[in-house]
């Protein structure tokens, strides 16, 4: 489904992310780990189109298309989501309305007619339901006073509204107590499907034990410099990052 | 001979045409040598600084209308708030539209200037209010100066008026280049509501320049809210002065809605000459072109225990030009008084340009007032969020600029006029997609 070959991009000309290679296929749970600045939300922005990233080698294919000169529009109406590590607040607009948007405009993308209102709203009640999210709660702004929680929560909730194809998760774990976590997990874990795919990004093992990875693969300094089963990820959380810093820089 | 001598020169023969024996002559005689002295602003002024008006008094206007030009309903229909009941006021070229207007005697007066200035029966009113309001600068002086028709409402007390009233001044374009000067007086007695639309509206693109003045006085615990649309072609220009002379406890709101014309000035000016008055001055600017809208307020904070609420966006794109000016006064004895103002700006293109300039002139030490200004382009992070979830660029634009200037729109208390602005903003923004839900 992804296949991404010698990546590099660089920010002001800045090089973050220097040769990944990475091919994800579909019915997989693939996830990224790494110490801070090793470029793990880098390559989720690259992956969803982010105009201040440059691309300076590489490419990224998703179903056997090169995506690379592809709008972050045009990726999500492909099927690819990322769920933000930190979500931009936009005061004016509902949750509601912003789906509502999104969903139509990715339709009409597709040649689809709008969803009918009747529909959406059924949508929307049944993904809600799945995130344990208030009714009230879809009505105000978009991520507006949200909490780190509700922010996340709100997140899979998109996800859910958008049904993609390739969903990363950047950080996703971050900023949630445990009860929390156990929602986002559980709703990641219910939309999960041999079609798609997921790729977790994060720092710690923890949202692991609940979205549990085929493979987790360890980013440092701009290349994945280890590669293994679900076991790494608890190798990882005991014994830190340093060793693998030691045994690359070795 | 240029647009001020024309317009003095022109005015004797103006007054024959109209009925001169009547009070109003002598206001209309000292209001021309008012205009005659001042002329008409130009950049040295303080007030005028950023507004040039050189481009628009350049054409060769009829400056009075003689001639009844007509218009049919259907062409014309888009222009109305159609689809409520509304008592309308409307206009073709400076000339009453019978036929397109709806106007009402029956225990509220919504009619004609024209007859108010000339019969009898509305002389007290007249008198008492007439010109009370308006301030002798040059350019209400010189609608003074050639005042004979424009919409006259009067609601005597305790009355809450179901129906709100249109004020629709069209031009036909049927003259090469016109100007207009509607004058409107609206007089609500104690305890009574009304709601006033207020729209102008060229219909060819042969310049037109309207110089409006409109009146208010809003008498004890009287409520008005006002809603000016203007979204007129780009030869189109006008200069609307407003003026609102509160009394003690009435409540008055006036959103400006301002998308359309070359050059727009909204001279609004708030009296309040009493206590716990309200007044709230709100607007949506959202241009591009060559256009320029210059909003030029003024809060006359006068006695106690009163408020006011400015709220003003702009969204400037290509070359357009954008200017706010706001002053507010606190007189000494005006204590306990809370005043605030906001004027937020974003600029799309790197040619646009707005000026926006905060006045507070505060004598008294027992206030709070507030005033903030931004200037600012769109939220990048917020576009990538937008688009990274499907919404193309055109459209996240679309959705961050009507967020940006909701709250305005949620004040508005007419829906259909909010369903029409909302319309018109995504018109202006190029987008088909419901803002609402």
């Amino acid at each position: 489904m992804l296949k991404i070959e010698n990546l590099h991009a660089s920010i002001d000309d800045k090089a973050i992310l220097r040769g990944i290679n990475l091919e994800v296929k579909a019915g997989e749970v693939h996830a990224i780990m790494g110490p801070n600045g090793s470029g793990k939300s880098t390559l989720a922005s690259v992956i969803a189109g982010k105009e201040d990233y440059e691309v300076t080698q590489g490419h990224i294919v998703f179903n056997n298309e090169n995506i690379d000169e592809l709008a972050a529009e045009e990726r999500a109406h492909k099927g690819i989501f990322l769920s933000f590590q930190y979500p931009v607040e936009i005061p004016g607009v509902s949750v509601t309305n912003f789906m509502k948007t999104a969903i139509n405009e990715t339709r009409k993308a597709k040649g689809l007619e709008e969803m009918p209102a009747k529909d959406m709203l059924k949508l929307i009640r049944e993904k809600s339901e799945l995130l344990e999210i208030d009714r009230k709660f879809l009505s105000r702004s978009l991520n507006e006073g949200f909490s780190g929680g509700e922010k996340k929560r709100n997140e899979i909730f998109q996800m859910a509204m958008l049904e993609p194809q390739l969903a990363i998760l950047d950080e996703t774990d971050s900023g949630l107590d445990i009860d929390a976590l156990r929602i986002v997990a559980n709703g990641v874990n219910k939309l999960k499907n041999k079609d798609n795919a997921v790729i977790v990004i994060t720092h710690y093992q923890r949202l692991l034990d609940y979205i549990v990875p085929d493979f987790v693969h360890v980013l440092h300094n701009g290349r994945i410099v280890k590669s293994g089963p679900k076991e790494l990820a608890h190798e990882l959380e005991e014994k830190g990052y340093d060793w693998i810093k030691d045994e690359v820089e070795a | 001979m240029d647009l001020k001598e024309k317009l003095i020169s022109s005015f004797l023969a103006f007054e024959n045409q109209v009925d001169t024996d009547t009070f109003i002559h002598n206001v209309r005689n000292e209001a021309i040598k008012m205009f005659e002295e001042k002329g008409f602003p130009t950049k040295k002024e303080e007030a005028w600084k950023y507004t040039s008006l050189n481009s628009v008094l350049k054409h060769d206007y009829s400056v009075f209308p003689t001639q009844e030009n007509n218009v049919d309903y259907n062409e014309v229909k888009k222009y109305f708030i159609h689809d409520i009941d509304t008592f309308n006021v409307v206009f073709i070229d400076g000339k009453f539209a019978s036929h397109l207007s709806q106007t009402t005697h029956d225990g509220i007066d919504v009619c004609l200037m024209s007859s108010a200035l000339t019969k009898p029966k509305y002389r007290l009113i007249i008198e008492n209010y007439f010109n009370k309001a308006a301030t002798n600068d040059s350019l209400a002086s010189l609608n003074t100066a050639f005042s004979s028709e424009g919409a006259y409402i009067h609601i005597p007390k305790n009355k809450l008026v179901q129906k709100p009233i249109q004020i629709i001044n069209f031009s036909t374009g049927n003259e090469t280049a016109t100007m207009l000067q509607p004058r409107n007086l609206i007089v609500i007695d104690e305890n009574s509501h009304v709601q006033i639309i207020e729209r102008h509206q060229s219909l060819t693109d042969n310049p037109v320049l309207t110089n409006s003045v409109t009146e208010i006085f809003t008498n004890k615990r009287a409520i008005v809210d006002y809603y000016k649309i203007q979204n007129d072609r780009l030869n189109a220009s006008l200069i609307d002065n407003t003026f609102i002379k509160q009394r003690q406890e009435s409540v008055a709101s006036v959103h400006t809605f301002a998308f359309g014309g070359k050059l727009v000035r909204n001279n609004l000016n708030f009296f309040q000459e009493g206590q716990r008055i309200d007044s709230t001055l709100k607007g949506i600017t959202i241009i591009g072109d060559n256009q320029h809208v210059d909003h030029n307020t003024l809060v006359h904070h006068i006695e106690p225990n009163c408020e006011s609420h400015q709220d003003y966006k702009g969204i400037f794109d290509e070359s357009a030009t954008g200017v706010f000016n706001g002053k507010i006064i606190v007189e000494k004895e005006a204590q306990k008084t809370n005043a605030f103002q906001a004027n937020n700006n974003i600029l799309i293109s790197d040619k646009a340009s707005i000026n926006t300039k905060p006045q507070l002139e505060i004598f008294a030490d027992d206030v709070k007032c507030s005033h903030g200004c931004t200037i600012g382009q769109l939220d990048e992070s917020a576009m990538f969020y937008m688009r990274s979830r499907g919404i193309p660029e055109k459209e996240a634009k679309a959705l961050l600029m009507y967020a940006f200037s909701n709250n305005v729109l949620n004040s508005v208390k007419i829906p259909e006029i909010k369903q029409r602005i909302t319309k018109i903003i995504a018109n202006k923004l190029g987008v088909n997609i419901g803002f609402d839900l």
